[in-house]
Formats: structure tokens, sequence, C-alpha cells
């Protein structure tokens, strides 16, 4: 079986700067795997590197078998396969939540408007903003809008998604309906490569934890192995700033 | 060390600073009181009146002002206008080229026809049928005066696009390139009507200057019913030996970029509140 995410040997240079020295990791059709680590470990770059939003400096990376590395591949048709989720939402901000949804739909996809729209409108509703169709991106809050965003990926059919610390710039109280909603889509079967914070949600929601830092993969496993008995000296320290931060 | 007692002493300070304020802003009344007097006093009403406010001599202009003069300067800077943004955004997208010469062509106009002054633009354009053989510029005085500033405008509106394109956030063109957009449809989907809309403003004001500059159509030695505001007034001036027709011109131009500054700053404003 091919893999839905294969990475080999991955290395990632900004300059003299090392942000991924070596990865070799798969995600397996319907996995959700989280990524954790303290800022800097190039969790970020990691993701931003399946979908070549990163050029990366050295290594392979194989969505569903197809190189995206190779320089001979369409990399537009290989991105619509893959959903992305940014941390700062990245609406368009001079459309309304529908045609943020629709437009990909219409000008990747060659999708009519009338079937784009019914696909948005559906989205829409599934991640719980239905009714704000016609509100633009600056009057939703952040939770509504980071679901808008989640919508618009959907939207595409993608067989992966990629969420890059989705909740991150949240406040508190909204974190709870995004999480939900990932949550939803983790049962459906959607194969989820996350970075996160959010420790509840990788406990609970992942199939596989990834702990990475300083450009590496640290620990791979089950988040009851992970989060719940970490192996490694580097992971105890990191969970134990994060779960209990004031100690 | 053994200062700083002392200045911060109220009692040993001659005036509080409040005091001083006072006192200062009080002078400046009294300056400004004293020249206005001065002026009432000094000027020749009587002649000032006759030599720049002759109503007579400006009912002479109408209706020619706004059917010919006004009509012609909004023509030429519309045209302009319209030029400029076209080419402005064209040179913008160049100068932010990933390729090299596409840069370099870019920045070469930009920096040569700011660092120019609009009136030699004009002035090279009545050379160029002589420059190049059987060539002239299509429309007559229309199209050589739209075209010089239009020259002129598109390197001024090039550096308004750059701003404004530079202005949209990154993640707007990695969203949309994650959802399968090319570089070329993403930038003209999402980041060109986004940059256009931060641009708004300064390209009000840009107007509002090519609506000045259409004046410098006058050295195209135009004539009849092609004259625009400025030309219009000076030959009404010569003819009546009288400079009211300049002040009446004037007057028209404010009529239109008055209002336009203040639409300027009224946009300005809403940008400011709804980002």
């Amino acid at each position: 079986m091919t893999h839905a995410i294969e990475i080999k040997d991955l290395h990632k240079h900004f300059g003299q700067n090392q942000v991924l020295r070596g990865i070799d990791m798969t995600v397996e059709p319907g996995q959700v795997v989280c990524v954790i680590g303290p800022s800097g470990s190039g969790k970020s770059t990691l993701l931003r590197c399946v979908n070549l939003l990163e050029e990366p400096t050295r290594g392979k990376v194989l969505v569903e078998g197809v190189e995206v590395t190779d320089p001979d591949v369409d990399i537009d048709a290989v991105r619509r396969r893959i959903g992305m989720v940014f941390q700062q939402f990245n609406l368009f901000p001079h459309m309304t939540a529908l045609q943020n949804v629709m437009i990909a739909q219409q000008r990747v996809l060659k999708r009519g408007k009338k079937e784009a729209e019914a696909v948005a409108r559906e989205n829409l509703r599934k991640v719980g903003v239905g009714e704000k169709c016609d509100s633009f991106p600056g009057q939703l809050s952040g939770g509504q809008q980071q679901r808008v965003a989640i919508a618009r990926a959907l939207a595409m059919d993608p067989s992966l998604m990629l969420f890059d610390e989705p909740t991150s710039a949240l406040d508190p109280e909204l974190v709870g309906d995004v999480l939900a909603v990932m949550r939803q889509l983790a049962e459906e079967g959607m194969t989820m490569l996350v970075v996160t914070h959010e420790m509840g949600f990788a406990r609970q929601v992942a199939d596989r934890v990834v702990f990475m830092d300083g450009g590496v993969i640290v620990e791979d496993g089950p988040p009851a192995q992970v989060i719940g008995d970490p192996q490694h000296e580097r992971t105890r320290t990191f969970l134990e700033r994060v779960l209990h931060p004031e100690e | 060390m053994a200062d700083r007692p002392k200045t911060t002493e109220p009692a040993q300070r001659r005036l509080s600073p409040r005091k001083r304020q006072r006192i200062l802003r009080g002078v400046q009344y009294v300056i400004l009181v004293a020249a206005v007097v001065a002026l009432a006093l000094w000027a020749n009403w009587p002649s000032l009146a006759q030599n720049f406010a002759r109503l007579d001599i400006a009912e002479l202009m109408l209706p020619d002002l706004f059917t010919v003069a006004l009509l012609n300067t909004i023509i030429y800077s519309v045209g302009g206008f319209a030029f400029s943004f076209v080419f402005g955004l064209i040179l913008a997208l160049m100068r932010l080229s990933t390729v090299g010469p596409y840069r370099w062509l870019a920045t070469l106009y930009i920096e040569i026809f700011r660092g120019v002054p609009a009136l030699l633009v004009f002035l090279l354009i009545l050379f160029l049928p002589l420059a190049l053989q059987g060539f002239s510029v299509p429309f007559g005085t229309y199209g050589q005066a739209i075209l010089g500033l239009g020259l002129v405008g598109t390197a001024y509106q090039a550096e308004i696009f750059r701003a404004g394109l530079q202005a949209v956030p990154k993640g707007q063109t990695e969203a949309a390139r994650s959802l399968g957009m090319s570089a070329t449809r993403a930038q003209f989907t999402v980041v060109v009507p986004q940059a256009i809309r931060i641009v708004i403003p300064p390209t009000t004001n840009q107007f509002v200057s090519l609506l000045k500059d259409s004046s410098l159509v006058l050295f195209l030695g135009v004539s009849g019913q092609y004259v625009e505001l400025t030309k219009f007034g000076n030959d009404m001036a010569s003819t009546h030996a009288n400079a009211t027709p300049i002040l009446v011109a004037g007057l028209t131009y404010l009529i239109v970029t008055v209002p336009l500054g203040y639409l300027a700053g009224r946009l300005e404003k809403r940008k400011g509140t709804s980002r």
C-alpha cells in the first residue's frame, strides 16, 4: 500500500540555519499524526515541506507515491490533493466566507458556480458556520475564521490535511470549536498531519505522536507512549514544561 | 547631581511650563493680528480687485470655462491616469518579478521618470515625430497630452502599486498556492485585488497630482478646442490684460482637487478602521 506521506532524509537550511537535519517518517492513509515539540524545533517547516511551501534542501517527500520534490512534478496538481490550514487562517479578506470556499473550486477544479456554491455551503455547515456564509473574514471571530479556512480546504476534496498550529492564534475559549471540527474529521477517516501544542487533542485523537527537537525526530509512537510514558529525557523535559508550566 | 534638586524645585522656577505656554500662545496671537492689520492697511484693495477679481471678465469666461477648459483638463488627466494605472500595475509586477532583467528595466524606468521634471517629458514628446520619422502620436493633442501625463504618472503609480502589493501578507499567496492555484493565478485572484484596495487613497492623491500636471499641456502649444484650464485662463488674461481669468481657473481646479483630497483622507481613515 502506498503511504499517504513518506519523508526520506529531509534536510532544510535557511542560510546557515539548519532547521531540519534528516527527517524520516511516514503517515499511512487514515492516520492522524500529531507533531509536537518546542518552538524552533522545525515542526512547522516539516509540515510546509510536505506541500512544498518550503523547498527542501535535501531529501525526498512523497505524497501518495508522488515525489513532490521532483522538479518535473506538477506541484499545483499535488497541492490540490493536500488541504492546508494555517495558524493565521489566511482567509482572503476581500471575499465573503462563501466566496473564500468557492474561489479555488471554480478557478482550480473548474467547477460551475452552482456546484461550487453547493459544496461551499455544505462544508461551511459541516464546520458549524453555515449561517456566516455572507460575512467577511473581518466580521468573524478567530474560531469562526479558522473553521471557514478548514471548510475552504475541505471543499477541494483533499485526501490529506495539514494543520499548522491551527489553534495557536485563538483565544482560549474558541479553541474547543476548532478542535471539535478536527476531531470529527479524524473520525471520518481523514488523513491528518497536525502540528500542535494541544496535548489533550494529541493524546485523544492522534494515532501517533511525533516529538521533534533541534530539527530531528526524537520520539515517534502512539500517544500513550510518547506523551504518557516518554522514553527520552528531552521529551520528558518538554512535556513537563508544557503540562505544568508553573512548576 | 547638585543641579538636579534645583531644577525640580518649583519655587526656584520663574514660570511654570503651563504659564510659559500660555504666554507663548498669547504672543502668537499678537503677531497674527499685527500681520493682518498691516496687510489690510498696506494693500491697495481697489487695485487688487481691479486686477484679480473683475466679475465682468470672469463672466466672459462662461460657459467655455466648464464646457471646454475644465472638460479638457479632465479628459487629459483621466486619460493619463488610466494609462498610468494599467502600466503602473504592469511595471510594479515587473519590479517584484523573480526575473532580474524585468526588475532592472522597471527600476530604470521609475528612476528616470520620477527623476526628471514632467515638463521635460512634455517637451520631448513634441520632438517625437522628428526622432521617429513618420511617427505621430495618435489622437493628436489628446494623445500627446495623455501620453505625457501617462508616462510620468506610470512611474509614480508603479511605486504606489509596489507598496500595495508588498503590503499584502505572504500568507495570502501561500493559502492560494496551497489550494492549487498557480503563481500567476494566485497573484491575480488574491494579491492584486487586495493591493488595489490598499492603494486607493494614495492613488487618489496621485490623480490630484496628475490633474495639476495637466496644466503642462500649455507647453504643447495647444489652442482652440484643446485648451485646458491653465492655458484657457492665461489666454483670457492676455486678451483682457487682467489676472482675473487665472484666478478663476485656479478656483476651478480647487472645485475638483479639494473634494478629492477629502475623499482620499476619508478612504484612508476607513482603511485604518477596517483593518
